[in-house]
Parts: C-alpha cells; structure tokens; sequence
C-alpha cells in the first residue's frame, strides 16, 4: 500500500474548524464535506487537489473538536496522506478509524515543500521526496492499523473480522 | 523493559509482555459505555458492521444520562432509539430513568460495581478517563468507536507517553480533589498531558479519599490527557468489596503497578498542603485563581452536582456547609445528586432537607446544565459557580454567561455569600 502525489504544506494547529468548517456540518455526505475542505485556511485546495496528493502539516495537526467529519472530508478531497510531526489525539484516532493515512514525522514534515512531489510506502514508513530527493522514515503501522487503512476504515475491517451469525 | 501502570493494563489486554510509548496495538476490552448523546449515531453505525449483534452483552454499557428525564422530542427520541436497541440486545446494563441503579454514567459505572481494577474501558463519553481511580485503564472515544467495540469487544490504541504526579502530605482543611485537580490544570495547561496518562503516586495518594480520586481522574481530560490513573491501595481494594462485591469475591480484578523508574516524560512533586482553594475563571479550566486572591465575583446560580461532584461526599460536604444557612436572595442554588443512590441516600441521611430548608432546589440525577442542556441554564450576562468540570463558552447557556469551576465547599459558600468565596468567610460573616 502506498501513496504518491504532490504535497499541500500548512503549519502548525490546523484545526477542524479550518479542516470543515462548522457551517457545514448539516451533511454527513462525504463528497459534500469535500467540496469545503481546507476552505477556510486555503481557498484554493479543493479546485487544486488531485487523487493520491498529500496533506503535510505542523505540529498537532487536527486539534479541537472530536468531529469525525474533519478526516472524512480530508480523504474524500482525495488526499491518500497526512504527514505531521504530531496529531491532535481524537483526530489521529479519528483518521485511521475514517481509513485516512496519517504519518507522524517530524523530518519530513520539516523537509518537504509545498507542492513537491512525494511518495510514502506504508508498509516500510520510508517517505520520498522525489523533487529534492530527500527520504525520511516514519515508524510504519503495524499490520492490523494498515488493514484498517485498506479496509476504508474501523467499520470496513470489523465487517471483515465478525463471526458469521448463527 | 519498564513500563507505567497504564502500559502494563494495556500490555495485557492487547496478549504482549511489554509495550512501548507511540506503539499501537489491539486491545480487549472489559466495559464498553454509550450515552443518549453518543449512542444513537453509533446504533446507526453498528448496523451497517453487520454484526449479528454485541460480542457480549453484561460488558456493554448504556446510559441515558445528558438530557434525561428527555427535556425536548429530539431527546426522547434519541432514548427511545437507545432503548429499543437495548432491549433488542439485551444489553443487562442499560439504566433506564427511575431505575435505582441509574444517574450520571461516570457515577454510576463504579457504583454498580462495573469497574475493577485492572480494567480496560472505553466510553463514548470524553469523561470516561473517570475510571483510573479505581486502577483501571479508561478513555473517551467516538461513536465510530464505539459502534465497532460494541460489535467486537476491542478496540486499537496508541500506547501513551506518561506524566508521573508524585504526591505527598495531606490536604488543608476544606480543600478536595476538585482544588487539586484544577490546580495541576492551572500548572500545566489544557494541553500540559496530551496524550499521556497522568499517573498519580507517592505517599499522599493515601490521604485522598476515593471521591477526591474519581474526582482527579474525571478533569485528566480538560489537561488534555488520555486518561488519569490512581495505584490501587487498600481504599481501593474497600470501595470494590463495597460495590461490587461480586467480582472481590471471584477475584475478577487485578493490580497493576508501575515500574519505578518507568520512563515518565516528566515527574512533577505536589505536596498537597499547598493546594489552595481554587477556582477555575471563565473560558478555560487553565484560568485558576486561589480564592481570596481576586474581588468580588457576584453570581447568579450555584450548580453542586455532575460526574465530577454528584456522589455522596460531595452532598454531604454542601451540607455541612448549607446547614442552617440561607441561599443568598437573588442566586438560584441547584444541586444534583450524581445518581438515585445518591438521592435515596442523601434523602436518609437528611441532606435534602437541609437543602430545601437553605433555599436549594433539588433535581433529578441528571448531566442537566453540566453541557447546557436543561435544569439551570444561564441567561446573558449571568454568572454561575459550579462543581462540574468545563467552562468554556456557552457551556451552560448563553455564549455571553460566564461558568466559574470550584469544588464543593467553595460552590455551597458561594450560593450564601451571593459571590465568590470560601467557607471560612460564612463564620466571619455572621
Ligand atoms: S455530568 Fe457533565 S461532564 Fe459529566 S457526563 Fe454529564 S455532561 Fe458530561
């Protein structure tokens, strides 16, 4: 499993607020949320965006409130990575329950730029920087986490993993 | 390898002998908790695992607590949708308005003997930190959570990093586990222990009662932590032979102790003679200020009550002080008992009826204005003393009211003294 795309790069505290903002939190609709992702922070991002692009951020990344919404709009604008050197905790837990990757590293987050292109192997954590050839490597998930990521989320892989009723 | 006691709980429930700070791992779960305002979007989600239904039906627990009795239609309606799925799963602890078992979850679930040391649980609920008192593991979640623990009777985490309090001494007279917890939020911040356990040890662990314990781990919470957690000790061993019974008598608990030298990111030495009288100001839990320090705060409404002081002792600490008093003409004194056991409890001990006799009213065992939902809710401008545990904007009423957090004493001195003070100024005044 892996990641390849160009990179939008914020700063430090990117909150849900700015990730979705709440006036738009009357829809659960994941392609609603996506159309207003970033809106506040960037207004830009979601006519910019492509599949497979990736998120790089600052230091706790994702604080504020605990709205599932936030990743969820975040994956479905089709960014298939966040990398920061920390996350906010509901919201990492939060990501990889929606089945949005997000990877802790703070020399990566360092090192790249906005708009280089980047390519991240899940399995091994090594994060390429392929416009400045630097590489970095975050500590990898472990199995069960990156069977979550591939399952779409915490629902899809215990949908996978409950006994057939009797 | 050394480790805190929060790695060793979840070292042991996730099958490893040891584990490691920022490691993630899958973990059993013991006791899983929903409420009305959590509950409902995770049904909706459970239904779409298309599990057959929960993995086991006396460790999930259901409870219709926010903003029951149902205070609007959308509330019933969410109960009812609690309710039903309750019974569909006969889920056997599900706490129905009326029930003596029933009240404020964070209340009840250790009254009812639903917690043990050595536990592992997750609520839907930020406040399920709660728990560590007893020795247990526990942590807030979402509904997504929950909906799949629900379903499989586990759940994944990431190994916290931890902060070590080491306390020694002994409180002052009238000062309790609220002044000390917002005491340390006061030192460290809201976000001093993200995502870390707080461990509490060192001698003075053995002064603070376990009301002053579940008090402490309620707020780890509002420091940013992911859980607080207390060494169990023989007041620990008291409470769970008290309240349950049941599983003292299997032996269904185990103690878990943190290695010396665990690797704490930080230690930090309170003696608990120096924890002043403490009031959180307005918007932040961080804002303390030690009472008698600042000028006159006049207030509107006094709230005693909520999962961080609804239980007995908290009920028995505003009665010695409302006892013979009177309310302060002018301030509306609303006290919630945390569960019916507390009610039915204060009502034979009399409490009640120093309550009504001081000018207080009493309400049903509910989270009410704790969240700004019913019971109490505070107008524009109006300034409320109160013994829950958030006061941020709006929390309980209008976005321009104002919560100030105490402890008891200070709370039920308040509510006579008509601004904010302490009990000792109630003999000065007379
Ligand atoms: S009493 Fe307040 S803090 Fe506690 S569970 Fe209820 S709403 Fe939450």
């Amino acid at each position: 499993m892996n990641a390849s795309g160009k990179v939008f790069k914020y700063g430090a505290n990117v909150d849900t607020d700015v990730i979705i903002p709440a006036r738009y939190l009357n829809t659960a609709d994941p392609s609603e949320l996506a159309k207003h992702c970033m809106e506040d922070i960037d207004a830009t991002f979601v006519d910019r965006v492509s599949v497979g692009d990736i998120i790089v951020g600052g230091p706790n990344f994702g604080c504020g409130s605990s709205r599932e919404h936030a990743p969820v709009a975040i994956k479905h604008s089709g960014i298939s990575c966040v990398i920061a050197p920390s996350f906010a905790r509901i919201f990492y837990r939060n990501a990889i329950n929606m089945g949005l990757a997000i990877l802790e590293c703070a020399e990566a987050a360092e090192g790249i730029e906005d708009k280089d292109r980047v390519e991240v192997d899940f399995s091994t954590g090594v994060i390429h920087d392929l416009t400045n050839g630097k590489q970095f490597t975050a500590k990898p998930f472990p199995d069960f986490i990156r069977k979550i990521i591939e399952a779409d989320g915490l629902v899809g892989y215990i949908s996978g993993k409950i006994p057939e009723c009797k | 390898m050394k480790m805190t006691m929060t790695q060793k709980i979840l070292a042991s429930h996730a099958g490893l002998d040891h584990v490691v700070p920022g490691q993630l791992i899958e973990a059993k779960l013991d006791l899983i908790l929903g409420n009305d305002v959590t509950t409902p979007p995770a049904i909706d989600i459970f239904q779409k695992t298309c599990a057959c239904g929960v993995f086991d039906r006396s460790k999930v627990a259901l409870v219709p607590d926010h903003f029951t009795p149902n205070k609007d239609i959308k509330s019933a309606e969410h109960c009812k949708k609690i309710r039903e799925f309750a019974r569909d799963q006969k889920i056997e602890n599900y706490f129905e308005v009326g029930d003596p078992k029933m009240g404020v979850e964070h209340v009840i679930l250790p009254e009812n003997g639903l917690v043990a040391p050595g536990d592992a649980i997750i609520g839907a609920d930020s406040h399920t930190c709660t728990y560590g008192a007893l020795g247990a593991f526990a942590t807030g979640v979402g509904s997504t959570d929950l909906a799949c623990a629900m379903a499989t009777g586990q759940t994944w985490f990431r190994v916290p990093e931890a902060i070590s309090f080491r306390l020694t001494g002994s409180f002052l007279p009238g000062v309790t586990g609220k002044d000390l917890i917002l005491h340390i939020i006061g030192m460290i911040g809201v976000d001093g222990a993200l995502y870390q356990s707080m461990e509490f040890s060192g001698p003075g662990v053995a002064n603070l009662s376990m009301a002053d314990r579940l008090t402490v781990c309620n707020m780890a919470i509002e420091a940013g932590g992911k859980n607080g957690i207390f060494p169990v000790d023989e007041q620990t061993i008291e409470y769970i032979k008290t309240f349950a019974p049941e599983r003292y008598a299997r032996g269904d608990y185990r103690i878990f102790e943190a290695d010396e030298d665990a690797g704490y990111e930080k230690t930090i030495d309170i003696d608990l003679a120096t924890v002043p009288l403490t009031v959180s100001f307005p918007h932040l839990p961080e804002n303390t200020r030690v009472v008698g320090t600042f000028g006159e705060v006049k207030i509107d409404q006094v709230v005693i009550g909520s999962c961080t002081n609804g239980r007995l002792e908290d009920l028995r600490l505003a009665a010695e002080i409302l006892s013979g008093q009177k309310v302060r003409k002018g301030v509306r004194c609303i006290i919630l008992p945390g569960s019916q056991r507390v009610w039915k409890e204060s009502l034979r001990e009399g409490l009640l009826e120093i309550f009504a006799d001081a000018g207080c009213i009493v309400s049903a065992p509910t989270c009410g204005p704790c969240l700004g939902g019913h019971m109490g809710i505070l107008a524009e401008g109006e300034r409320c003393v109160s013994t829950t545990n958030r006061n941020f904007v709006g929390r309980m009423g209008h976005p321009k009211s104002e919560v100030y957090l105490s402890g008891v004493p200070v709370a039920a001195a308040s509510a006579v003294l008509g601004r904010i003070g302490a009990p000792s100024e109630l003999s000065a005044e007379q």
